[in-house]
């Protein structure tokens, strides 16, 4: 799947497709914009998402262009939100709702995990809930309490979730509009600290309008798995969200050392690309894992386990985990040192290249 | 300053048929024989469990009846068994999450315009303003639009989804009509030290919605209020709450024992008079129904009791595979292999 995705920016970036400079949150505006254009029954709603558009503007004027029934604003209530989503679904509409931050889904676990979830089980089909929720999410902002934590591990372990977090522009428009195409419900965490970084987005035509744009399965071939960014011969990064970006950095360091490092998209956090996984780590017999959620039972333990069962005789060293720790996520002085940087992932790089079987 | 908010004047339907009300007492005496009979099948290990709503028949079956199936939704939590029987609504299908075949029930919550059985309370109560908006969002017109009717308790009041759902519909003016069953206990702990104030219904003005508290030992001013409440809804003009004030004459369930929290004095004297007794004597005074009516119905009841559970005992276990196939609409790699290894490992091949 990740080889697919490599051929498909190949082939765009010769010309059949025009690319466009957006930052994240411009990209997934635009992917807003064309869902609800192309789609009658999606609505858009949640704290501030209608006449502000938005505390990140991620719904700038999508109020004004496609009226107050399809974006708006709820009360504040994050349970009410949620709760709210699957009575909107039960009638047949595709609502993709916003928790304005992180740390606010807290209060909408009780309708996420034992209503969005199970409602498709519980009604053996009948009701299936094409929910999209938008999380804003992750640290690296300096922001207030609650406004910076990693949650993909508390929605992966939930039966009935799937997760998914882009980490470019690129992916965040394609990604989004595939979230929203689908049946299941979808927890769509977007990197806030990456908003504003531009990067090229490849459209599947020169005037994305409402059918091309939503109804063909091209666009997004290969974006259900994860995705090689880098690609390398000594050990594999694997990260997702705003930690790609910072993999990135860390394998151009790298190979100032020599060190060839290939650097993996995990893309989705459920279900889990493994086969993708195990042909990186297959390739490199080493990998590191890198998230800014806390270390014990992070995603990286799952990541670990699924790379030690597809690699287990050709892997040279244990799989590492370069975390944030087993603490609240800190104040913003101190982000910067909870956080995994450029030094830690080294070290992380480190520990495997040097392990020696005992 | 009056700030009481009223429900509009916009029922103007006629009182119920003789006819109708011989219905609504046939529907009650149906729910009323399952409901005892379930308690028994339970006794005997047909199913495992079971939430009786003894008493609250005439709460249930009057609200049900007033539902429109073509165009309202009903979100019941997991004691609405008469408001599911006075909708029409499988019942072997909606016994058999009792039976443990599915957490749920087998009937079709679609075409019954019954959501699934679920048994967080309160949980639901949203849902049904997601589903009100939802009509108001299609576009019908006053007057047309479909009604949500949601099902809760004196103990899930306490729950803030509820305050969350009042203050969303009105904000909203969703067409929801907030059904609160007050029947006294929240399995052991009595109304007064669960809602403060001593009424949900008074609650409902802090938010600007009408509310009626109604006698819900009696079925025909329950349907009253509720067809009242659903013209105010199906206008346009925003949710009503009606508060039913009604007792649980059993246990929370099967597995609860009221003598621990409450005496046989105390309920004979709080339950009040049996509503479908109430109900009988009714009839028979003002001469709608005689003793062979109610021979027949009762007759009728305990033929379609034995029939459910003719249905409830038939069931077999769901095939395992549904645990995995019905997960997602869409199902993942790592389902797909977990079900390959049940499934070889379970020498279910």
């Amino acid at each position: 799947m990740s080889e697919t995705i490599t051929a498909t920016r190949e082939t765009t970036a010769a010309g059949e497709a025009p690319v466009q400079q957006l930052s994240m949150q411009q990209a997934l505006n635009r992917a807003l914009d064309e869902i609800l254009a192309a789609n009658p029954r999606t609505v858009v709603f949640g704290e501030d998402c209608g006449r502000l558009g938005g505390v990140f503007r991620i719904t700038d004027g999508l109020q004004a262009k496609h009226g107050e029934g399809r974006v708006f604003d709820t009360p504040l209530a994050e349970s009410g939100i949620l709760g709210m989503s699957v009575g909107l679904a039960m009638a047949g509409f595709h609502p993709i709702p916003e928790v304005q931050f992180d740390g606010f889904a807290y209060p909408a676990i009780n309708q996420i995990v034992c209503q969005i979830a199970r409602m498709n089980y519980r009604s053996r089909g009948t009701l299936p809930m094409p929910i999209t929720l938008r999380v804003p999410s992750f640290g690296g902002i300096r922001a207030p309490e609650h406004h910076g934590e990693s949650l993909e591990a508390l929605f992966a372990h939930v039966p009935g979730l799937k997760v998914v977090s882009p980490s470019d522009p690129h992916d965040a428009y394609h990604l989004l509009t595939y979230a929203a195409s689908r049946p299941d419900p979808v927890i769509f965490m977007e990197p806030k600290s990456r908003y504003w970084q531009k990067g090229p987005v490849t459209f599947a035509s020169e005037t994305p309008d409402a059918g091309t744009a939503y109804a063909g399965a091209a666009p997004w071939a290969g974006l259900t798995g994860a995705r090689v960014v880098r690609e390398g011969r000594h050990v594999t990064l694997v990260a997702w969200g705003a930690m790609v970006a910072r993999c990135l950095q860390v394998a151009e360091l790298a190979a100032e050392d020599g060190i060839d490092v290939e650097v993996l998209d995990l893309r989705w956090l459920k279900p889990i690309d493994a086969p993708a996984l195990v042909a990186s780590v297959g390739k490199t017999r080493r990998a590191v894992v890198v998230h800014e959620a806390p270390l014990t039972s992070g995603l990286g333990a799952e990541v670990a386990q699924l790379i030690t069962q597809g690699c287990f005789d050709t892997l040279k060293a244990p799989v590492e985990r370069v975390t944030g720790f087993d603490v609240p996520y800190p104040s913003g002085d101190l982000e910067d040192e909870y956080l995994p940087n450029i030094d830690r992932i080294l070290f992380g790089i480190q520990r495997v290249l040097e392990y020696r079987r005992g | 300053m009056d700030t009481k908010p009223t429900l509009a004047a916009v029922d103007d339907a006629a009182p119920l048929t003789q006819d109708e009300l011989r219905e609504l007492y046939s529907l009650m005496a149906a729910v009323r024989h399952l409901d005892t009979s379930a308690v028994a099948w339970q006794r005997q290990g047909i199913i495992p469990g079971y939430a009786p709503e003894l008493g609250q028949e005439a709460a249930q079956v009057g609200s049900g009846y007033a539902v429109d199936k073509a165009r309202d939704f009903v979100f019941p939590t997991y004691r609405e068994m008469g408001v599911a029987r006075a909708m029409g609504v499988d019942m072997v299908g909606y016994m058999s999450t009792h039976k443990a075949t599915w957490h749920g029930g087998l009937y079709k919550p679609l075409e019954s315009r019954f959501a699934p059985i679920q048994a967080v309370v309160a949980g639901s109560v949203l849902h049904a303003v997601g589903w009100a908006h939802g009509q108001t969002l299609a576009g019908l017109p006053a007057g047309h639009l479909g009604v949500a009717l949601t099902y809760f308790g004196d103990g899930a009041s306490s729950q803030g989804d509820v305050h969350e759902a009042m203050n969303f519909a009105a904000v909203m003016k969703a067409p929801v009509v907030f059904f609160i069953q007050n029947n006294g206990w929240a399995i052991s702990v009595p109304t007064e030290r669960q809602v403060a104030g001593g009424s949900v219904a008074t609650r409902a003005a802090g938010y600007g919605i009408p509310a009626v508290q109604v006698d819900g030992n009696d079925v025909v001013a329950v349907f009253e209020a509720t067809r009242n409440a659903f013209a105010h809804a199906r206008s346009g003009k925003g949710p009503v709450v009606i508060e039913a004030m009604t007792y649980r004459r059993g246990p929370h369930s099967t597995a609860d024992d009221p003598g621990r929290y409450r005496t046989l004095d105390d309920e004979r004297i709080d339950a009040g008079e049996d509503p479908l007794e109430r109900f009988r004597k009714r009839l028979l005074a003002d001469g709608v129904a005689d003793e062979a009516f109610i021979a027949a119905a009762h007759e009728a009841a305990t033929a379609e009791e034995e029939a459910i559970r003719a249905g409830i005992e038939a069931l077999g276990p769901r095939p395992g595979s549904e645990m995995f196939d019905l997960v997602f609409q869409e199902t993942t790699p790592a389902l797909e292999s977990q079900a390959a290894a049940w499934r070889e490992e379970s020498e279910h091949v």
